[in-house]
């Protein structure tokens, strides 16, 4: 598919076409005039955001259609600004399309290579300079520093260290214990299995001693989600049916696929549902992951009654919560 | 001499006596532009990077970049009372309290949409017309690098305010960095300062948000725009236009016009969008808290489809010797991205050594007359639309009915299934194209005219073409595919074998055209008229 034979000649730049401001002076001043006007139209924008700042109180809402109800004072700011960039950057650009000379201007390019002679003339130069530095002739120069500029980027990545702790065996652990109390989020309320109705759900978290306070962290790795249903409903074996209470079952609310509060319970079908991607875990076979991403079911908290029949944990979470990471012991 | 240009004379000696700049000025100000529509995306790209400063200096003078608890006092009453991060706080106060703060809060967001949308559609239009071609190739890498770092700004930025929402999207960014193999936890412990979310967080990527990354894309943007500078603008072939010169208007004063006042409008259009559309109220959402979530959690969307890969992954994981790797996380949140920038920077050097073409290249392609990077380009959008349309999976579901695991699957299939087939058509519709502009040069425009011959025989009239119009439908190249030797003449295998076949095959696909006309073939209809 070569293409031998002859391409159509160029025939060069189409000839210039006189536009009517170029060549009637009322059309020309109609465009000056045009031009005014729209740099005028943009003084009366600043106008308008000087009055909206000082003139139109911010607790005024006006209802608008389709915007709905809007504060007056940003809405009108706003469009005084608008208009006031706007009509500057309208007037700009009319007065170069109808005023400013259209004449297309031909500018010849050159080569971005260099003059042969100019290329040669680089190398011999470095090599000269090169030479005079006499680096490759002082190889233990070369070597030392080498050694030197490469230790000395050690030194930031080394400053870095402080950032942050190591994670130690953080990652598997949270403030679940044999025997600590469940409590209600928000409330911090101890709670009995009664307080749940079966097809209720209720977010807990693990007491706390007096004195201790809450941090983001602890719920971050702590949230557990009751559900309530009924005990015949639960498909699962003997170890795990003994870690629900009475039909309550308690899950790590931190998605085990990247964190994200697995907040979303279906009644009907009893299936949990992450927001953040869509996995879908099944409450009746402990958390069993029927659809999306996650590769593991939530872990499940053992939980049971103390002697004044409140909710506490059995045991500790028996695996990390949350995402996954290298180290972590997936059973 | 009138006093005006006497001052103007005093001045301008000043500074050149000191800069001896008179002659690189008056050669700057006479420097032509090629005009074109298309060239205005860059621009805009600019333009809302420079929105993007001057909004987002306003908003740090009442902005507070910092994790600790405190007592929300200010005038959105449903709030009032509630513990919240010092962050989450001051962007309420900057909303409610500061006069035009909200507007101010909202140009910045729309900038930053419409910032990383500009540099998409710039970056199509220099791939589809090939202006990333010999001698263009470091600003081709330098706009890859200013793309991934937009990406990591966009997400921080509105990831500053501490709501619900954006704590989510920490969350899940605090989950890829954890699934590294080796060094995740780590990595997580430093970038967090322990456990997430920790305290540190808000105020370490405010660094990064305000400094660091604008930093560098000042830097960046600079050495792009010396580069245009430099090597001059690409232009659309036409008439008079050739590889050696370049047509259009000179800088001073059109071309300044025109370009001022594009920033004006840009500006004056993002102001309008900061007045009357509403973006991220986060009042709405509430402040942060690890245990809770809003359905229909979503990115911005240039991070929409990030998101779709990860929502369509897998659930795959593999456990062994007490160690995870979760490729779940891995392959949609660092691999297939990886892979789609890598190549994305590396494709100039692909095409050049797929066609073998190491010539210097300034008027732009049409993207009909170079198929096989059309469908490529096709190929890369359709798969990325897919990723996205996934990334809203949940929406998609409640606005249109439909369960959320059809689409998963529809998606999950499509993104394997699609690519090549927008590949496949986008080609077969590039060479049809160049069928009907061939037929067009040969036999002139369809006036849709009835004429009924002598003898009775209807025929349509046909206008030829100008000699303009028919250049520019013809002027482009159609170099030959590189013929395959694999073998010398004696039958020995070149050691090279291998290599010179795959290119010889991909150049083959490259270089699949419709002959132009030639002016020999015009002249041979003429002939027959």
């Amino acid at each position: 598919m070569s293409n031998e034979l002859a391409p159509l000649t160029d025939p060069g730049l189409p000839e210039h076409v006189h536009r009517k401001a170029d060549v009637d002076p009322r059309a020309a001043k109609k465009a000056e005039r045009q031009v005014g006007i729209l740099f005028l139209l943009s003084v009366v924008g600043t106008l308008l955001f000087i009055y909206a700042y000082v003139g139109i109180d911010e607790s005024i809402f006006i209802f608008l259609p389709v915007l709905g109800n809007t504060n007056a004072h940003q809405l009108f700011l706003g469009l005084g600004l608008a208009m006031a960039l706007f009509f500057i950057g309208m007037a700009a650009v009319h007065w170069a399309k109808t005023l400013m000379p259209d004449h297309e201007v031909i500018d010849q390019r050159k080569e971005q290579r260099s003059k042969d002679e100019d290329r040669s003339a680089f190398v011999s130069t470095v090599k000269e300079r090169a030479g005079e530095a006499g680096l490759g002739r002082r190889p233990f120069i070369k070597r030392t520093m080498g050694l030197a500029l490469g230790l000395v980027g050690l030194s930031p990545i080394l400053l870095l260290r402080d950032l942050g702790p190591l994670p130690e065996n953080e990652l598997n652990e949270t403030n679940w214990k044999a025997g600590t109390r469940l409590v209600t989020d928000p409330g911090d309320r101890p709670i009995k299995p009664s307080d749940l109705e079966v097809g209720g759900v209720a977010q807990v978290q693990p007491a706390f001693p007096e004195g201790k306070v809450r941090h983001l962290d602890d719920i971050g790795k702590d949230s557990v989600l009751l559900i309530r249903i009924r005990p015949e409903e639960f498909n699962l074996d003997a170890e795990r049916l003994s870690w629900t209470h009475e039909g309550i079952i308690a899950f790590s609310k931190i998605c085990s696929h990247m964190g994200c509060a697995v907040a979303l319970y279906e009644q009907t079908t009893k299936h949990l549902l992450c927001p953040c991607h869509q996995s879908t875990f099944d409450v009746t076979r402990a958390a069993k992951v029927i659809f999306g991403p996650a590769a593991r079911p939530l872990p499940q908290l053992a939980i049971t009654v103390d002697s004044e029949g409140y909710l506490v944990a059995k045991a500790p979470f028996n695996q990390a919560v949350g995402p996954s990471f290298w180290e972590r012991d997936s059973k | 001499m009138s006093a005006r240009e006497r001052i103007a004379g005093n001045v301008a000696n000043y500074v050149d006596e000191r800069t001896g700049s008179a002659k690189w000025l008056k050669k700057t100000l006479t420097k032509v532009f090629p005009d074109h529509w298309s060239f205005m995306l860059g621009e805009v790209v600019l333009y809302s990077f420079i929105i993007l400063l001057l909004s987002g200096t306003f908003l740090t003078f009442w902005f507070d970049p910092s994790m600790r608890e405190v007592e929300y006092e200010g005038s959105y009453e449903p709030l009032s009372g509630l513990k919240m991060s010092a962050a989450y706080a001051s962007t309420l106060h900057i909303s409610f309290d500061v006069r035009g703060g909200l507007l101010m809060r909202q140009i910045h967001h729309w900038a930053a949409l419409i910032f990383m949308a500009a540099m998409v559609a710039h970056l199509m239009r220099v791939f589809f017309t090939g202006a990333f071609r010999k001698p263009r190739e470091f600003n081709w890498i330098i706009g890859v690098g200013l793309l991934t770092l937009g990406i990591v700004e966009g997400f921080l930025g509105y990831s500053l305010p501490d709501d619900l929402l954006s704590g989510t999207g920490i969350r899940i960014a605090e989950a890829i960095i954890q699934a590294l193999p080796v060094v995740g936890s780590y990595l997580a412990y430093f970038v967090f300062g322990g456990a997430f979310p920790g305290e540190v967080f808000i105020q370490r990527i405010y660094t990064v948000h305000i400094l660091l990354i604008p930093g560098i894309f000042l830097a960046l943007i600079t050495a792009h725009l010396m580069l245009v500078w430099y090597q001059k603008h690409t232009q659309y072939p036409g008439p008079g236009r050739t590889e050696k010169n370049v047509v259009g208007y000179p800088l001073m004063p059109v071309y300044m016009a025109k370009a001022g006042g594009f920033f004006f409008i840009v500006f004056g259009i993002t102001a309008f969008l900061g007045a009357v559309a509403s973006i991220n109220p986060i009042w709405l959402y509430g402040p942060y808290t690890p245990g809770q979530i809003s359905a229909g959690s979503q990115p911005d969307w240039y991070m929409g489809w990030l998101d779709g890969l990860v929502r369509m992954a897998p659930p795959l994981e593999t456990h062994a010797f007490g160690f995870t790797i979760s490729w779940n996380i891995l392959i949609p949140g660092l691999i297939i991205p990886g892979i789609i920038f890598t190549g994305m920077a590396l494709y100039p050097f692909i095409e050049s050594w797929m066609t073998d073409d190491k010539r210097e290249h300034h008027l732009l392609d049409r993207p009909r007359n170079a198929p096989n990077r059309t469908a490529l380009g096709a190929m890369s959008i359709t798969f990325m639309l897919v990723a996205l349309i996934n990334g809203g999976n949940d929406l998609i579901a409640t606005h249109f009915d439909l369960s959320i695991n059809q689409i998963m699957w529809g998606t999950r299939i499509g993104i394997i299934v699609l690519p090549p087939l927008a590949f496949v058509i986008t080609k077969r519709i590039c060479l049809s194209l160049q069928r009907a502009d061939r037929e067009l040069v040969l036999h002139g425009r369809e006036t849709g005219r009835l004429v009924m011959l002598p003898h009775g025989e209807f025929i349509e009239v046909h206008e030829p073409l100008s000699p303009f119009k028919a250049y520019t439908l013809t002027q482009h190249e159609q170099p030959a595919a590189i013929a395959p030797a694999a073998e010398d003449l004696n039958g020995v295998r070149n050691p090279k074998g291998a290599r010179a076949k795959l290119q010889a095959r991909l150049s083959r696909a490259h270089q699949e055209q419709i002959a132009k006309p030639t002016s020999q073939e015009m002249l041979e209809i003429e002939d027959h008229h």
